[in-house]
């Protein structure tokens, strides 16, 4: 579904991202993994569009998307959650789910997104009309997850959902992630919690400054010393 | 002492300004909370629409109304041309580039319209009625131009609060980034945005041609109230914008009358530098 062929990206003359080959087929769960400063977040934004790779080949569903604006890329069925959830936090929870479905054809299917969305995530229901920025951290994270499904997505990008959360609400929101699985999306999931998302994974992967260090079967790599290297970097 | 009815007098005057310059201040506000970019040169704007309502009206003819309808059209691609022709080549580029180029749209626009038109004053004369109000004479051109911008302000509001786009300008306002992961193209939120606001500063000019006259400095004359204003609210608070006019425009009314008009403009500005250090981040900026 999702294949990125020795991708280079950065910022300006900084290189966050040296050659870096993944993939994630249709209805998998897939993490990438690895301590801060690794380029998670930079992989993540190069696939949205939020920036441009430098070199390498990003194609989804066939079509070469690489170096494509954000703007377009949402439309191919791509949404990302970005780290620090950046909902909308001036707008209602309502009017921040309507602004997920933008695009002309996420608006046709507008109510049957919507019921969707609050059928996974129902406080969304209960809390419509409120202020998004006076949500609590785990309701904020379910709107920037709810605001993605509205555009009608087969692949989710999830940028560090359990950052800031309370480790009740992280097993809560994990929880809901599986969810939002089984409904048939495709994920790929950046986090630091190493343990906890390699429970929700089939694969993952290893980035260490920029490169892919290794990749498996969650199941393999949750006893090894994968984990520790995922921490910590060693 | 001074006359409790020259008070009153000045506190409807005052009152009746302030729609006017709320119009102003939240069509510089609007653009600057999408854009980030302050338009130095908006009043000019202001000042060009101005003269077309006064050629429409006064030169040739035409009905006032349609005057105002051409000055809006104008604003609206004016505004469209700032963005095209000058912000768009050089929105990246670091945020005093963007403060110059506007201003010197400013100098250009004075200068050609001071080539064109020469310095002379010039008016729209309507005939309208006289009213009084408990001995208070009130100019109907100023309650018809309150009036108007107070309606227009409203359909601003629902614009803003109703439409998709009109989400999608305030959503873009606060996150512009994630805005477009949504699928805006952030270059058309902000022409819609520039035409709108262009639009603002039509109507604008096409309520003020009914009470003051235009000349190529008009903007000298309005411009500094106006950031100020915006600034006062919070630059980008549109709420902050609307109740800071009206605090500023009262301002100037009511000690315009104790003392005179200059110290009226005097006192405003200590009031501003005041507010200022006392609440930096405008008079509703959330605290915390």
């Amino acid at each position: 579904m999702l294949e990125l062929r020795n991708v280079t990206a950065g910022y300006g003359a900084f290189t966050a991202l040296w050659d870096v080959s993944l993939r994630v087929d249709a209805g998998e769960a897939v993490a990438v993994v690895g301590p801060n400063g690794a380029g998670k977040t930079t992989l993540l934004r190069v696939i949205s569009g939020l920036i441009a790779p430098g070199s390498g080949e990003l194609t989804f569903e066939g079509h070469a998307i690489g170096g494509r604006p954000a703007y377009e890329i949402v439309g191919r069925g791509i949404a990302h959650v970005p780290e620090g959830r950046r909902i909308f936090p001036a707008l209602s929870v309502a009017d921040n789910l309507k602004m997920g479905a933008f695009l002309p054809a996420a608006r046709r299917k507008f109510a049957e997104s919507l019921a969707r969305v609050h059928a996974l995530f129902p406080v969304l229901a209960e809390r419509q009309k409120q202020r998004a920025g006076s949500l609590s951290g785990g309701e904020q994270q379910m709107l920037a997850v709810g605001r993605a499904l509205m555009s009608g997505p087969r692949l989710i990008l999830l940028d560090e959902p359990s950052m800031g959360l309370a480790p009740v609400m992280v097993l809560r929101l994990f929880d809901l992630i599986r969810r939002v699985r089984q409904e048939g999306y495709t994920i790929l999931v950046v986090e630091q919690n190493v343990r906890q998302v390699l429970k929700l994974v089939d694969r993952a992967y290893l980035l260490e400054v920029g490169r892919i260090k290794m990749e498996g079967r969650a199941e393999a790599l949750a006893d090894q010393d994968f984990v520790r290297k995922a921490y910590v970097g060693l | 002492m001074i006359d409790p009815l020259f008070l009153a007098e000045a506190a409807v005057n005052g009152l009746l300004l302030g729609g006017v310059l709320a119009l102003l201040a939240l069509g510089l506000n609007l653009i600057f909370g999408v854009i980030d970019i302050v338009w130095i040169a908006y009043v000019d704007l202001v000042m060009i629409c101005m003269y077309a309502v006064y050629f429409i009206v006064q030169v040739y003819g035409w009905p006032i109304w349609a005057g105002g309808l051409a000055s809006v059209a104008l604003g609206a691609v004016l505004g469209l041309g700032v963005h095209l022709l000058i912000i768009s080549p050089i929105l990246t580029s670091a945020p005093v580039n963007q403060l110059l180029a506007t201003g010197g749209l400013l100098f250009f626009l004075q200068s050609f319209a001071t080539f064109l038109w020469t310095t002379d004053h010039r008016s729209v004369r309507l005939a309208l009625p006289r009213l009084e109000l408990f001995d208070m004479p009130i100019s109907v051109a100023r309650l018809v131009a309150f009036t108007l911008s107070i309606l227009v302000m409203l359909g601003l509001y629902l614009f803003l609060t109703r439409t998709y786009i009109g989400t999608a300008i305030r959503a873009v306002s606060q996150d512009r980034e994630a805005m477009a992961l949504m699928g805006a193209n952030p270059q058309r939120v902000y022409l819609v945005t520039s035409a709108v606001g262009g639009a603002m500063a039509g109507v604008a000019a096409a309520l003020l041609i009914i009470q003051y006259a235009v000349h190529p400095f008009f903007g000298a004359a309005f411009g500094p109230i106006t950031f100020m204003i915006c600034v006062l609210g919070g630059l980008g608070n549109m709420v902050g914008a609307f109740v800071a006019s009206f605090i500023m425009s009262e301002v100037i009314a009511i000690s315009g009358v104790i003392w005179s008009t200059e110290m009226g403009y005097v006192i405003a500005f200590v009031v501003f530098i005041v507010m200022i250090f006392i609440r930096p981040g405008g008079i509703l900026a959330r605290r915390g």
